[in-house]
């Protein structure tokens, strides 16, 4: 690490600026804790995952070369989601390939990371002063975990925060069923891979349940509330930014 | 759109099915846990995948050199090789052969190759009697179905299902002891193997320098329909190659660890050719049909990776969408996460073929387990494109990603847009969701809540806090 302070830009993703607006207040906060100077660009918006999971690779590109000229030049970049994160680095190679955006795609991909890595692996901390009196357990989102490698490291922040009693969720690695448009085009088999989660989170009877995406979130939680269960499903971030009620 | 319609219905079919969740739900997770245990016990499983991939990748940039290699070879062995471009072409050899022969009576062992080629239907018409001798495949082979996974035919059925069929078409007294069951289907087969003028069995491997072709299985069948009868014909797809015998030490660890959790399938047969003068085991011909079908078409190319794909059916097993739907949702001969990628490549005219790719989360649990590292998802991905490039879009959700792509290109319309939501969401949502949403969104809201938006997004918070801070400094 340099010396200094460092900075690095928040690229909060759509889904966050306008429906969780707390989770990209909590990821600013533990990322300034760190003594890191957050920068968050008023024109980034998306990175382009719907249009290119759909397809539609005209309006990937589109999207994505807009977000790689707002991010042109900038220092890290970290994002509260590790599918939003696996897009820019892993899936932009191939949406710029053979385009003159070949270059920058790669150079952003090189700088992006997902929150947790940033926060354990960037940052070397696991300490974050967070506290919960509760019970928790962890879902690994799909995405982070297969394409990033993320998973211990929310683990590993989970793991200090006072308080809070971590237990394993049964099938942790199974997809929640959100994918995307996955979720309202396959609605039925998404439901049906939601049903298999839930009944895994109730098994548990925990308090919270923690990942690391808020698509899976609100799948996560859509599934909860409809079906009257007491856990909720919160971002990761959120906990440790001490953001969450005891209840 | 009518053809929509039917993929539809066969997954929600499937969703309903009581029977057939039960029977997925045992069948899958044994795999997957066997599978997982299996692959622990090894000391390097990356590094045993890693070279199964290599083996696969240097046989398939080879092909041109080892296809006539091992052609060679078994001809040099007495046995008779055919060239199939097609299904055509490979079923017409057959029953050509099976004319000029004089056979009557076929037996089988199991062979995806075969069911892509539509075998059976073809030898019934042209007058044989064919008979899978692959328990699962005999089971759907009496039930009258088509198998819905890889290496287990019969997943979709329970054990109380098999019972049924049994009891009616073997005469089996009502039980569901399996070593029973299995006692029935064996005498029943029995006959069938010697009575049977020629046996047809698929290929795990066809080795180049060799010229064996290599047939894993744990039942015994393969081995007695390929040695019982005394023709025997064996169908490989022209991919399924590897270039040396030594090379099958790496890829039958990583199969048979794979596709069922054992250190060694039961069997595992090398044939090379005939029985030779003076051997009293073994047919008296032996053929094998290399099976092209559109696989060429597939070299060089996007796909290409499918090709490095050994039938292993751990993808099926891991993947969410195959538990929850099984294989025959997918209406196609090959299902789950793999079968999504070569169906649309080898069933070119199945109408529901470019919807497969759909059914999936991307979630990636089947290029975490394929024992040859397939990046499945990345082609998934590619499929779905080629699907828009041609034009097999839903209206709606093509205006949906227009108006998504002006959204995100336009921090304008981008505000806007968020600012209205929160002034709908404001009147309509009730104690913090939505329990309904307007069509199509009415599709989430049917068995999950949406969340209201917050009163104000992200970017508007972080710009207030922004400027607090900048005043109280």
């Amino acid at each position: 690490m340099t010396t200094g302070r460092r900075r690095a830009i928040l690229f909060a993703t759509c889904i966050v600026d306008q429906l969780y607006p707390t989770v990209g207040l909590a990821a600013a906060e533990l990322l300034e804790q760190q003594g890191i100077d957050v920068d968050v660009p008023s024109d980034l918006l998306c990175c382009g995952q719907m249009a290119f999971n759909a397809g539609f690779r005209d309006d990937a590109y589109a999207v994505a070369g807009r977000t790689l000229e707002v991010l042109r030049g900038k220092g890290d970049v970290v994002m509260p989601s590790g599918s939003c994160a696996a897009m820019i680095r892993h899936l932009y190679h191939e949406l710029f390939a053979h385009t003159p955006f070949a270059g920058m795609a790669a150079e952003l991909a090189h700088r992006t990371y997902e929150l947790s890595e940033y926060l354990v692996d960037g940052l070397g901390v696991t300490d974050v002063g967070a506290r919960f009196n509760g019970r928790i357990t962890y879902h690994d989102a799909c995405h982070g975990l297969r394409f990033l490698g993320v998973g211990k490291q929310a683990r590993a922040l989970l793991s200090r925060v006072q308080g809070a009693e971590v237990v394993p969720l049964p099938g942790c690695d199974q997809c929640c069923g959100f994918g995307g448009l996955f979720a309202i085009k396959q609605h039925t088999i998404s439901t049906a891979m939601l049903d298999r989660k839930i009944e895994a989170i109730a098994s548990t009877e925990a308090d919270l349940v923690v990942t690391g995406d808020v698509s899976c979130m609100t799948q996560i939680a859509g599934g909860l509330s409809r079906r009257n269960i007491p856990t909720r499903a919160r971002h990761l971030a959120e906990v440790l930014a001490n953001m969450v009620d005891a209840r | 759109m009518p053809q929509t319609i039917a993929f539809y219905d066969r997954v929600d079919h499937a969703l309903h099915d009581s029977s057939l969740q039960t029977a997925l739900h045992r069948a899958t997770s044994r795999f997957i846990g066997n599978r997982a245990s299996a692959i622990s016990a090894l000391g390097d499983a990356d590094r045993l995948r890693d070279q199964a991939r290599a083996i696969r990748a240097h046989a398939l940039a080879h092909l041109d050199e080892l296809l006539p290699q091992l052609a060679a070879n078994v001809e040099a062995r007495g046995g008779h090789v055919c060239w199939a471009s097609d299904g055509e072409e490979a079923r017409q050899y057959i029953i050509e052969l099976a004319h000029a022969r004089g056979v009557r009576s076929i037996v089988k062992s199991k062979s995806m190759a075969s069911e892509e080629i539509h075998l059976n239907e073809a030898l019934e018409a042209a007058g044989f009697e064919v008979i899978e001798t692959d328990l699962g495949e005999y089971i759907i082979q009496l039930a009258g179905e088509t198998p819905s996974h890889i290496i287990a035919p019969a997943i979709h059925k329970t054990r109380e299902q098999v019972s049924e069929l049994f009891q009616q078409h073997l005469g089996m007294p009502p039980t569901t002891e399996v070593p029973l069951m299995i006692r029935t289907a064996r005498q029943a087969l029995r006959q069938r193997f010697l009575q049977a003028d020629m046996g047809i069995s698929g290929v795990n491997f066809g080795v180049a320098d060799s010229g064996a072709i290599v047939i894993v299985e744990n039942e015994g069948n393969a081995r007695l329909s390929t040695t019982v009868p005394r023709i025997h014909v064996a169908i490989m797809g022209i991919e399924r190659i590897v270039a040396r015998l030594a090379d099958l030490g790496v890829m039958l660890q990583v199969l048979a660890r794979s596709a069922t959790g054992q250190k060694l399938s039961v069997y595992t047969s090398l044939i090379s050719g005939p029985a030779r003068p003076g051997e009293e085991d073994g047919p008296e011909e032996f053929h094998l049909v290399l099976l092209d079908n559109g696989r060429s078409q597939i070299l060089g190319g996007q796909y290409a990776e499918s090709l490095l794909c050994i039938r292993c059916g751990a993808c099926l097993n891991a993947c969410p969408v195959y538990q929850a739907i099984g294989g025959h949702a997918y209406g196609s001969v090959y299902s789950g996460p793999i079968g999504a990628i070569l169906t649309p490549l080898l069933q070119p005219d199945l109408p529901d073929a470019h919807l497969l790719p759909q059914a999936s989360s991307l979630c990636g649990a089947c290029q975490e387990v394929c024992p040859v590292r397939i990046a499945i998802p990345d082609m998934l991905l590619r499929h779905r494109a080629d699907a828009v490039k041609a034009g097999k879009v839903n209206p709606v959700e093509k205006v949906a990603i227009a108006g998504y792509t002006l959204t995100m290109t336009h921090p304008a319309i981008y505000n806007a847009g968020g600012k209205a939501g929160r002034f709908f969401s404001r009147i309509l949502a009730r104690k913090g969701h939505f329990r309904r949403l307007p069509p199509p969104l009415h599709l989430w809201t049917k068995q999950r809540d949406f969340p209201a938006l917050p009163p104000k997004s992200f970017r508007e918070l972080w710009a207030e806090r922004k400027n607090q801070r900048r005043s109280s400094s």
